[in-house]
């Protein structure tokens, strides 16, 4: 009837994407090793929250696809279809595993995920139809979900998001919240056993979807208010946000304690790295892989400097640090100059034959009088102001914090400068960039130099945190990383770096369980990230331009121009 | 003097000898056109003339300056600006922010400002898309685009490598025609271009340049009537 939906059941290719999904989630194991957190006690694990949210996910695309070409009807058949054909699948993997032992070559696939999958009932027959009946619901959830209008859509997605998140970071949030004098008697309440109570979790869907709502129908006025408010008094207003936010920063730490401050000094270290590597990916377009380079050098410098392990110099760490950032820079200008001349993928594998040179310098026995070899330096003194000693988590958040604001301010000085408006035509096109009287070889190397400089400065602050370095700690994977946090967050873009690192880097070290699974979760992330929104969580402001042309552009044209018309 | 003269340039691209020994001149406010078939040399005559290209020997020299040695961003300092060969817009950013980037030299914000209205009033229609992503403009628009990113730069010279490549033949005259109009507003103009027809009707004088050599020059109706020109370049028998 129609072209685009060639398909004769509307939903089943999407369906079968996401059964595929599923099956793999349950063989690879991730299914039960997150069976072990719940995400509301008693009513939903991890494991089973994870299938329940990639599939309603899917059937959502599903239902999508379907009301774009035919309507509401055909959204909610593609929805239903969806989640039917994807629990079907996972039906037949139940069957297939009755018939023969998968244990033999898929280990993960053992009989407790299986009994899992069929709720735990003891015949065979009522658990499948519970499977399906389990699918068709969820098929049929996600493209009801779809079918409500933009506001309540967004009330009941920001609820399911909250309850999720809080579930599965029970073991993180309960801890913190119980120490908060009175909200700790809340959170005895919203919290039971190892997720949600169901109480806990209405009350918050709830509430999510109430602000959500609410913002929906408030939110414009409330723009509209502060616009209409006197310069002076805007000002006050954005002093106030900025001090709220310097006060919440500054009491981080001791609110959240021990373990959430470390996780947030590898997210700041993170944070750190992306701006540095944000500039020259990001603002030059100069693609680099080996950037933990810069980032080894910065540890090593501070090292060799201070530690008595070595004993040619026992500098401090404050003394040691300018060198540390110098350094770096000069590795960024000798890095830069013999790829001056390369472009896209020839400068990706120069730069990571530099990492790799770098890693396997700190790595050799020959050079191990100067730089430890496989033993690595260790006894690195900690930072000190005074008598304040930067020893754990808790005080280096505080120097790590002062580094971010630090880099950040200079990359937003630098992308709106003269500097950074050569970076920009470098990276759009070099060979105009040129011809706009833009000196090529300066601009490339002051972005190699400045990210360069920034990883050393975070190299510096990691030695110090850790009080030993490793050649191990420097292998391509922390490049790559990096890289992914800036694509995630959205290449370009300052606070796409935040966001990214947060997304990339502490989530994962809150759910301990994915550390097997980081690499695949990062695989699948990006994978994600490049169909659905491939600017980034936090784009830039061009590149949000470049991908949504078609949505932006009607504002972005003068009126005058639309009267004229088109040639 | 010459504007800019070119002396006896002699170019390669490795062992290939690109360029065997060019001499074009072009004097204040003039057109002048440089005709020949692919692979004759023309684009390493611009390239070289901008200095992204290196001669192994001869001189260039603008109002008696001499340039050879000069790296690309300082030739366009010095005032010898190109229009690159497929345009080649930055398609991401706004008109505007193109417009801004070509004045990259110049950091004298009056004089930035004289000139973006000078390149408002040329090209009124950049004026009225001035927030629009230049990647969205019609290949018309992004020509005139390319030419007033170029005049923000404060020519002394334009080098204008192929205007009408890959665009339709009517706006081929718009082009054309523009060009003229930039000239008559006192631009000097060095125009490459294999459309000879229409780069013989703007420009006053032209060269033929065949496998890097200059073949002859003549002012540009001559040029025209010229038999040789007519069956090689003007597509006649």
């Amino acid at each position: 009837m129609r072209p685009e939906t060639s398909e004769r059941l509307p939903g089943l290719s999407l369906g079968l994407v996401a059964g595929a999904c599923l099956v793999l989630l349950t063989l690879i194991g991730i299914v039960e090793a997150f069976s072990q957190r719940e995400i509301v006690s008693g009513v939903l694990s991890m494991g089973e929250g994870l299938l329940l949210f990639t599939g309603l996910f899917i059937a959502y695309l599903a239902a999508d696809r379907g009301l774009r070409s035919a309507g509401a009807g055909r959204a909610l058949a593609a929805g239903i279809v969806c989640g039917v054909a994807a629990a079907a699948l996972l039906g037949g993997l139940v069957l297939l595993s009755r018939a023969v032992n998968l244990r033999q070559v898929l280990i993960n696939a053992s009989p407790a995920v299986f009994q899992m999958l069929l709720f735990q009932q003891e015949e065979l027959l009522p658990g499948l139809a519970l499977l399906g009946a389990t699918g068709l619901l969820a098929g049929a959830a996600a493209a009801g979900l779809r079918l409500l209008p933009p506001v309540p859509r967004k009330a009941v997605t920001a609820g399911l998001v909250l309850v999720a998140g809080l579930g599965m970071l029970q073991d993180t949030v309960y801890p913190v919240l119980s120490s908060w004098g009175p909200l700790g008697d809340i959170a005895d309440w919203v919290f039971e056993g190892l997720g949600l109570s169901r109480g806990g979790a209405l009350l918050l869907f709830l509430a999510a979807a109430a602000a959500s709502a609410a913002w929906a129908v408030k939110g414009q006025a409330l723009r509209g208010g502060i616009e209409k408010l006197s310069p002076a008094g805007r000002r006050g207003l954005r002093f106030a946000g900025l001090a709220l936010l310097a006060f919440v920063l500054a009491i981080l730490p001791q609110a959240l304690g021990l373990f959430l401050s470390e996780v947030l000094t590898i997210v700041g270290l993170y944070v750190l790295l992306g701006l540095g590597l944000n500039i020259v990916v990001g603002f030059a377009g100069l693609l680099d892989l080996g950037y933990v380079a810069f980032f080894a050098i910065g540890s090593y410098t501070v090292a060799i400097l201070t530690s008595p392990e070595l004993g040619f110099f026992s500098l401090g760490f404050w003394q040691a640090l300018p060198f540390a950032v110098l350094f770096g820079v000069i590795a960024g200008v000798l890095l830069g100059i013999p790829v001056l001349k390369m472009r896209g993928d020839y400068l990706a594998i120069a730069t990571l034959g530099f990492g790799e040179i770098i890693r396997i310098l700190v790595l050799s026995d020959s050079l191990r009088p100067w730089l430890g070899g496989a033993q690595g330096i260790g006894k690195i003194p900690k930072a000190e102001i005074g008598a304040f000693e930067f020893a754990g988590p808790q005080e280096i958040y505080y120097l790590i914090l002062a580094g971010c604001f630090l880099v950040g301010f200079i990359s937003w000085r630098l992308r709106d400068s003269r500097i950074g408006r050569a970076w920009m035509a470098v990276r759009e096109d070099e060979d105009v960039a040129q011809a706009m009287g833009i000196n090529l070889v300066a601009a490339k190397l002051l972005a190699f130099a400045t990210g360069a400089g920034f990883s050393a400065l975070s190299g510096a602050i990691f030695a110090s945190k850790i009080g030993s370095v490793y050649p191990h700690s420097f292998n391509v994977m922390i490049s790559i990383n990096i890289l992914c946090v800036i694509i995630v967050g959205g290449i370009g873009s300052m606070p796409g770096v935040i966001v990214g690192a947060f997304a990339l880097v502490g989530l994962p070290e809150l759910l301990r369980e994915f550390a097997e699974y980081r690499l695949l979760v990062y695989g699948a992330a990006l994978v994600a990230m490049m169909l659905l929104r491939p600017e980034g969580l936090w784009p830039e402001a061009t590149r949000r331009r470049e991908l949504h042309e078609g949505e932006i552009e009607p504002q972005a044209e003068p009126p005058a121009a639309a009267a004229a018309g088109r040639p | 003097m010459a504007m800019l003269e070119i002396r006896d340039i002699h170019t390669y691209y490795g062992n290939i000898h690109a360029l065997k020994g060019i001499s074009v001149e072009v004097e204040r406010g003039e057109i002048v056109t440089i005709i020949g078939a692919n692979g004759a040399g023309k684009s390493t005559l611009l390239k070289t003339a901008s200095g992204i290209l290196r001669p192994r020997s001869g001189s260039i020299r603008l109002e008696g300056r001499e340039l050879t040695r000069l790296a690309p961003h300082e030739v366009v300092r010095e005032g010898i600006v190109q229009v690159p060969e497929g345009r080649r817009i930055f398609g991401r950013l706004t008109v505007l922010e193109n417009l801004d980037m070509g004045a990259f030299t110049c950091s004298d914000r009056r004089r930035n400002a004289a000139n973006l209205e000078r390149v408002f009033t040329l090209f009124p229609r950049l004026k009225e898309r001035s927030r629009q992503v230049a990647g969205t403009l019609s290949g018309g628009e992004q020509q005139m685009l390319a030419m007033g990113r170029a005049l923000m730069a404060n020519p002394k010279i334009l080098l204008m490598d192929e205007p009408s490549m890959g665009l339709a033949p009517v706006l081929v005259d718009g082009i054309f025609e523009t060009i003229r109009r930039l000239n008559e507003a006192g631009t000097t103009i060095l125009l490459v271009e294999q459309n000879a027809r229409m780069a013989l009707q703007v420009a006053r004088r032209g060269y033929v340049l065949q496998s890097g050599s200059i073949l002859f020059s003549d002012a540009a109706a001559p040029l025209a009537e010229n038999e040789m020109v007519r069956k090689a370049y003007l597509g006649e028998h």
